[in-house]
């Protein structure tokens, strides 16, 4: 038998249409102790959780712990299943999320874990820059939790994930491009500063709207409240509620932070992140491209 | 073959990594990325002087100034939320300065690929550590003239 650990019932969170699905710096470092809970930092930046984390939180890498080692694809069920049992993670477990960048990087994790349907999942507001800049608790010590037997669990693609040739029939609907302007209108092959992870051709996938995802957070990381990203996805970039929308980016990081906003935070039942993004799009061959900065 | 190209000092940092696994081998990147000397006065009140390297994921900077005896000292900028990038600037720090222009000239740039850190950060990220090589021995090479 598990309890359930309880919602974070801050004002700001009430009105997202998932409350459950967020907690505050305030709540994490109240329930920190919690037996069922399990805190867990995911970060661009691969050594930034040595430096100092949250006291017993764990780490989770997205570069070498949820990709498939060999094959650009997640890891599958017993992979997972390995993964969050060497992490004491049980099925059962209320797994809070944090990390650097606005939460770039665990609400992408969260997506992935969102992949295997575990049942309690919930990001941190503000992330780890706000435990930080409250002046809360940070350690270097790595937590040794006990093992735990994760079950197996079929990945499921279809509700959350879109494919290439699952967007290339979706076009005409809506769409979200979540990276920078110069991304989107072709005139930048890469993102700013990461020329690296470029593409052999620039600009977007025809009928998409330009949302670059860092909008959707506030000065201090935090997400916007529900009235104002309303004002931005469905009042700037006509989305409604009830639309089919695949958003994107570069990999699929970006976009899982965007994904969250409209699935989670707006209540969208039908959004789909695009992890082949424009890494994927941007090197195919006879693909529609469109240049500039209208759809 | 390559292995036997490299100084000394680089030699001895690539051992250290390749003598432990995994955690272990991210811990030292750590140290490295503490044991960055802060920059001196003349970098931080002029930072345009410091050279911008957009192939690291975070911002980097670094200078590179020769001697009239020929020994290079290295200068590198980059924010503590970044310590990864603080870490192969560490490395460098620790492997070059101090070296003659030559010897720093002659770091193959497979070095960087030598310290077995592949499998834990991404290879984007090591692009970015062989990136910071080849800039500093191009500002070696404008000083010499």
């Amino acid at each position: 038998m598990t309890v359930t650990l309880p919602y974070d019932t801050a004002a700001k969170f009430a009105d997202y249409a998932h409350p459950e699905m967020i907690v505050s710096t305030e709540w994490v470092a109240e329930h920190l102790n919690d037996p069922g809970l399990v805190v867990a930092e995911s970060d661009e930046d691969v050594l930034l959780y040595e430096t100092g984390h949250i006291p017993g939180a764990v780490k989770l890498d997205w570069h070498t712990e949820l990709n498939d080692p060999v094959t650009r694809d997640y890891v599958d069920g017993a992979g997972f299943s390995r993964l969050m049992s060497q992490k004491g993670i049980s099925r059962d477990t209320t797994l809070v999320l944090y990390g650097d960048k606005n939460n770039w990087w665990a609400a992408y994790a969260l997506w992935v874990c969102s992949l295997f349907g575990h049942p309690d999942l919930r990001l941190m507001d503000g992330g780890r820059a706000k435990w930080i800049a409250e002046d809360r608790p940070v350690t270097t010590e790595v937590p040794q939790r006990p093992q735990t037997s994760y079950p197996v669990i079929d990945r499921d693609d279809k509700e959350i994930r879109a494919f290439q040739d699952q967007v290339l029939d979706h076009l005409g609907k809506p769409l979200i491009d979540v990276r920078s302007a110069g991304e989107y209108s072709g005139e930048l092959l890469h993102m700013p500063d990461y020329p690296q992870e470029g593409a052999l051709r620039g600009g977007h996938i025809p009928g998409a709207k330009s949302v670059p995802w860092a909008r959707a957070a506030a000065e201090d990381s935090t997400f916007r409240t529900r009235a104002e990203l309303e004002g931005i996805y469905q009042g700037e970039a006509g989305l409604h509620p009830e639309d089919d929308v695949v958003v994107y980016c570069r990999i699929g990081e970006r976009s899982s932070h965007t994904w969250f906003v409209l699935h989670h935070l707006l209540g969208y039942p039908h959004v789909r992140n695009y992890d082949g993004s424009w890494t994927e799009w941007g090197n195919s061959v006879r693909v529609p491209i469109t240049r500039g900065e209208s759809p | 073959m390559t292995a036997a190209t490299l100084h000394p000092r680089l030699q001895e940092i690539a051992d250290d990594f390749n003598a432990v696994l995994g955690q272990e081998r991210l811990q030292l990147l750590l140290e490295f990325s503490q044991e960055l000397p802060p920059l001196p006065a003349r970098y931080t009140e002029q930072h345009d002087l410091l050279e911008p390297v957009p192939e690291c994921q975070t911002p980097l900077f670094l200078a590179a100034e020769v001697e009239p005896d020929a020994t290079v000292h290295l200068f590198f900028d980059a924010p503590r939320e970044a310590p990864t990038t603080r870490g192969f600037a560490g490395i460098l720090h620790a492997g070059l300065d101090g070296l003659s222009a030559d010897e720093v000239l002659d770091t193959p740039a497979e070095f960087t690929g030598q310290l077995g850190l592949q499998d834990l950060v991404s290879p984007l990220r090591l692009r970015g550590m062989a990136a910071m090589l080849g800039r500093i021995k191009r500002q070696i090479r404008e000083q010499r003239g």
